[in-house]
């Protein structure tokens, strides 16, 4: 593989997981003032500023990789639906709150195996990044397993509730282990991780949490994808709108 | 207006060590662990070195431009702040020093970086205000994303601890 043609594949690799990371933190945001308690309110807030400082590192890298020198602020602030990356899992709604529990389950899980896989990567900005990123997943994970066991063996409320959340994440977790051909071609000279490598791990950690909380796997009959193509779902356009808003009613204003 | 004179790069060290941290002021940087290095390049250019403790960290921003104030008072307006992220920050860089003065103003400071994260979370951490053990985490994520939540059972005081990590 030529110089060139890598730097294209980890900018666009780091693009999907930067975008990943960037649009959940969004989603979480709104939780604040809204959480069942205060001390979920600072724990939700603190998991969005956790995925934000992973997207700042990872969507720079992005920039100083693909050639463009576009910053974090130009790819997060600029790009249109079509142009992000991420799954759609990350933009669904953030439902109730066994909803929002449930996709925190599945992706902290995929992301601290990820990211305990990335940190031995050969490419060093990447290394580093999942090096550090993996010991503040471990608390996200950590915070999504207490509750999924807590609202499972809870009241029956709690727990149809949570399972309801599961199942409708479900369908979207398929995405997280999509093959990718860029992401096979760094993973075969040790710089990236295929996502499907992940996928046996991911599937016994989580089913381990839901065997302890007394809930089921879901077993749905379809499967969501596009978010890594740029075929985003309904509910992205708004999200993106908000997010960018300010940006864009008052371009280059700084304060 | 004379130019400060040009000090050397442990002098500079010594300068940058006492700067504070932004988010927990009554620590340094040296304390915290965030400063990693103060070199001069083959052109005498000097060059700062600094860890983020968080990713994306906020606070950086502002370390960066105090740094720069630093360099330049010390005669090095052409001096250079780097953040590097390998290896990453662990708080078992912070100072024992650095622990006394966290304890001191009410944040216990962190347990081992390297234990199991239940391990961590299940250590008795005694409470800063009373001293007493009988203290039982309340939240995993604190008032900052370097801090975590417990109760004291004794004082019935919350406190905060750095997170172990």
């Amino acid at each position: 593989m030529t110089a060139d043609a890598q730097s294209r594949d980890v900018a666009g690799y780091a693009l999907r997981l930067g975008d990943d990371a960037l649009v959940l933190s969004q989603r979480l945001c709104a939780w604040v003032t809204r959480a069942p308690t205060i001390e979920e309110d600072l724990a939700i807030a603190s998991i969005a500023l956790d995925l934000l400082g992973h997207a700042r590192v990872l969507l720079g890298h992005t920039g100083e990789r693909d050639g463009t020198g576009r910053t974090e602020d130009d790819l997060a602030y600029l790009r249109t639906e079509r142009q992000f990356r991420n799954t759609l899992l990350v933009e669904l709604p953030n439902g109730d709150f066994g909803t929002t529990v449930a996709r925190q389950l599945v992706f902290s899980c995929y992301t601290l195996l990820l990211y305990t896989a990335l940190a031995r990567s050969a490419e060093p900005v990447l290394a580093a990044f999942a090096g550090r990123a993996a010991k503040e997943v471990e608390y996200h994970r950590m915070h999504a397993a207490q509750w999924t066991v807590r609202l499972g063996l809870g009241t029956a409320e709690s727990h149809r509730r949570m399972q309801a959340g599961l199942d409708r994440v479900w369908p979207y977790t398929g995405e997280l282990f999509e093959a990718d051909e860029s992401a096979e071609r760094l993973d075969a000279c040790g710089t990236a991780v295929a996502p499907a490598r992940l996928r046996s791990a991911w599937e016994l950690e989580v089913g381990a949490v839901l065997a302890e909380a007394g809930l089921t796997v879901p077993q749905p009959n379809w499967q969501a994808t596009g978010g890594r193509s740029g075929l985003h779902t309904e509910a992205f356009g708004p999200l993106l709108a908000e997010l960018q808003a300010v940006r864009r009613q008052y371009p280059d204003g700084s304060w | 207006m004379t130019a400060p004179p040009r000090l050397a790069a442990g002098q500079v060290r010594a300068r940058a060590e006492l700067v504070p941290d932004p988010e927990l002021p009554m620590v340094t940087l040296a304390d915290l662990g965030v400063l990693r290095a103060v070199r001069a390049d083959a052109d005498g250019v000097l060059e700062i070195v600094i860890t983020p403790t968080f990713l994306g960290c906020p606070a950086m921003r502002v370390i960066e431009a105090e740094l720069l104030a630093v360099l330049a008072a010390a005669g090095h307006p052409d001096g250079r702040v780097r953040q590097e992220l390998a290896p990453a920050w662990s708080s078992d860089w912070i100072s024992a020093e650095g622990r006394r003065k966290l304890a001191e103003h009410g944040i216990a400071p962190p347990g081992p970086a390297n234990a199991p994260l239940p391990v961590r979370l299940g250590l008795a951490v005694p409470c800063p205000h009373c001293g007493s053990v009988a203290t039982r985490p309340q939240s995993m994520f604190g008032a900052t994303r370097c801090q975590t939540v417990l109760l004291c059972t004794a004082c019935l005081e919350t406190f905060a601890q750095m997170k172990g990590m």
